[in-house]
């Protein structure tokens, strides 16, 4: 690993005056994606801001919004009560990625700045747009089997690899940033990118900006909502396929339907199409069959991935069935 | 800043063109290549901190020390190389195997993958912080009647994870504790007699 020049921020708002001096700098929140990126020589930052003195770990709960500070950590969400008793879909899917010792140091923010596993992305002999914009992108002809069906372009390939983040997107989140001219709010669904011809952009999050929190509602729908996860073996991998869903079902009609798949696009891909499709429909085996088939009609599939179009489909009616 | 800005700095000939003259000199036995190329070029008073070691205040088995260390040494390279405590094992070294799990503040972690400077003030219980003297602690003893090792490389990391997973509460089913161990990998395959240790241990009562 090349050294670097280490700070420890006390406020956002010093922790933002240190990163916005440098460009070459990042914040370091439990490091277990970026001190490994950092080791293969995929990125090099100069500064490492360390944001852990931030008091920013609440999990909370203020006029029927759930608050989570960008600090908690993913251990700590997915075992909260509030988070079980009102976002069973979220404590899911924190469960359900990386492993015990990875998500008690592993936080919210970090989970979401996270970056692909993209096996080109992590070569660094490798040509990668996202590592190094212009190179082209190895996975397009090469080993495709974990890669993109949805929204891919000849840039990129890549998926993003967050379980967290395909929950979210179900749950109306909301993300609040703090950067040197103050805060702003970003609905969370516009948070994370599609690759298009800047794959090296995973986000909107301006260069002299960080998440302080999420703010999600408590509602109904929220509250009905599953997490299937597909995957290699039976526990630590990331997913193949993943999806999260939420029902509101009155007198036997779905009255609101949320789902998003993880694995499969460059952020989660949600499915509106899919959603307005099952509402006002029985909540039964040949609607989720028939939702399930809409889902992937627009799937485009690689010299490897062909089977994650199936995989989908079984997963989306799995999840459906369970919420 | 995006991936563009960070690779026209990467290793290479502008990413260390900010180097103060002053202390270059007294330091350019040390300097890497990139460093003594970048010196050509420009000065710049933060040469200082590239070489310098950060002080680190870190109580390790219950000692403290204080201790000189580079921003980029993991916590599992400052227990085994400075402090010589070489019972957490170096496996992928990235996070993937669960070899190097140790205790920070009575939380299980993978000490490859967290920066010895971020544990500033924190309390690390490593492997050879368990027994009691000769007393082994109940996980070491129960492994040993377990058999729940062959050669033996992953058995640090299994142990203090294994503690956790009792102290976490996830030990109540035998399935819980396959799942609340899937970070610790054992390429001997010894997950049987692992999972039966646990288990002891935790239906056992004993204090952990």
């Amino acid at each position: 690993m090349i050294n670097f020049q280490y700070l420890r921020a006390n406020t956002s708002k010093a922790a933002i005056a240190a990163i916005t001096k440098n460009k070459n700098s990042k914040f370091i929140a439990g490091g277990t994606n970026l001190v490994d990126l950092m080791k293969r020589g995929v990125t090099s930052p100069e500064k490492l801001v360390d944001i852990n003195l931030l008091p920013l770990k609440q999990i909370e709960m203020i006029q029927d919004m759930i608050h989570i500070g960008a600090m908690a950590t993913n251990a700590d969400v997915a075992a909260h009560q509030l988070i079980k008793a009102h976002l069973p879909v979220l404590s899911m899917a924190l469960s359900a990625g990386a492993s015990p010792q990875l998500r008690n140091v592993a936080t919210v923010g970090g989970n979401m700045m996270q970056r692909t596993r993209c096996g080109y992305f992590y070569d660094t002999e490798m040509p990668c747009n996202k590592r190094q914009p212009g190179t082209g992108c190895g996975a397009l002809q090469g080993y495709s089997r974990m890669h993109a069906i949805f929204g891919a372009s000849e840039s990129c390939i890549a998926v993003h690899p967050s379980d967290m983040c395909v929950a979210l997107a179900i749950l109306d989140a909301t993300v609040v940033l703090a950067g040197s001219k103050g805060e702003r709010k970003l609905k969370f669904t516009d948070f994370h990118r599609l690759p298009g011809s800047t794959p090296e952009k995973d986000n909107n999050l301006k260069a002299d900006e960080m998440i302080i929190r999420l703010e999600i509602p408590v509602n109904k729908v929220n509250q009905q909502s599953n997490y299937v996860k597909v995957r290699d073996r039976a526990s630590y991998a990331f997913a193949l396929v993943s999806v999260a869903s939420s029902l509101n079902v009155t007198d036997n009609k779905i009255t609101e339907a949320r789902i998003a798949m993880g694995g499969v696009a460059h952020k989660p891909w949600r499915l509106a199409e899919v959603e307005a499709f099952l509402v006002g429909k029985s909540p039964n085996p040949e609607v989720f069959a028939a939702a399930a088939t809409l889902a992937v009609k627009n799937a485009r599939t690689y010299k490897d991935n062909g089977f994650k179009v199936k995989l989908s489909s079984n997963t989306i009616i799995e999840a459906l069935k369970g919420v | 800043m995006t991936d563009k800005e960070e690779e026209k700095i990467l290793p290479g000939d502008s990413r260390r063109d900010f180097l103060k003259q002053g202390s270059l000199y007294t330091a350019l036995a040390l300097a890497p290549v990139q460093l003594l190329k970048a010196a050509d070029q420009k000065a710049d008073e933060r040469f200082a901190s590239f070489l310098e070691q950060m002080p680190l205040n870190i109580t390790v088995n219950g000692t403290p020390h204080t201790l000189k260390v580079e921003p980029r040494v993991t916590l599992l390279d400052l227990l085994r190389e400075q402090l010589e405590l070489t019972g957490t094992k170096k496996g992928c070294d990235h996070g993937q195997c669960g070899a190097c799990t140790v205790h920070v503040d009575g939380v299980r972690v993978n000490s490859c993958l967290s920066l010895a400077v971020m544990n500033e003030g924190k309390k690390v219980t490593t492997i050879e912080g368990l027994a009691n003297g000769d007393d082994l602690h109940p996980m070491q003893a129960a492994f040993i009647k377990h058999d729940g090792f062959q050669c033996g490389y992953c058995t640090p990391g299994q142990i203090m994870s294994g503690i956790s997973c009792i102290k976490e509460g996830h030990a109540e089913t035998k399935n819980s504790i396959r799942e609340y161990m899937s970070g610790n990998i054992c390429r001997c395959g010894a997950y049987p007699n692992i999972v039966d240790a646990i288990d002891e241990v935790k239906k056992g009562g004993f204090t952990i």
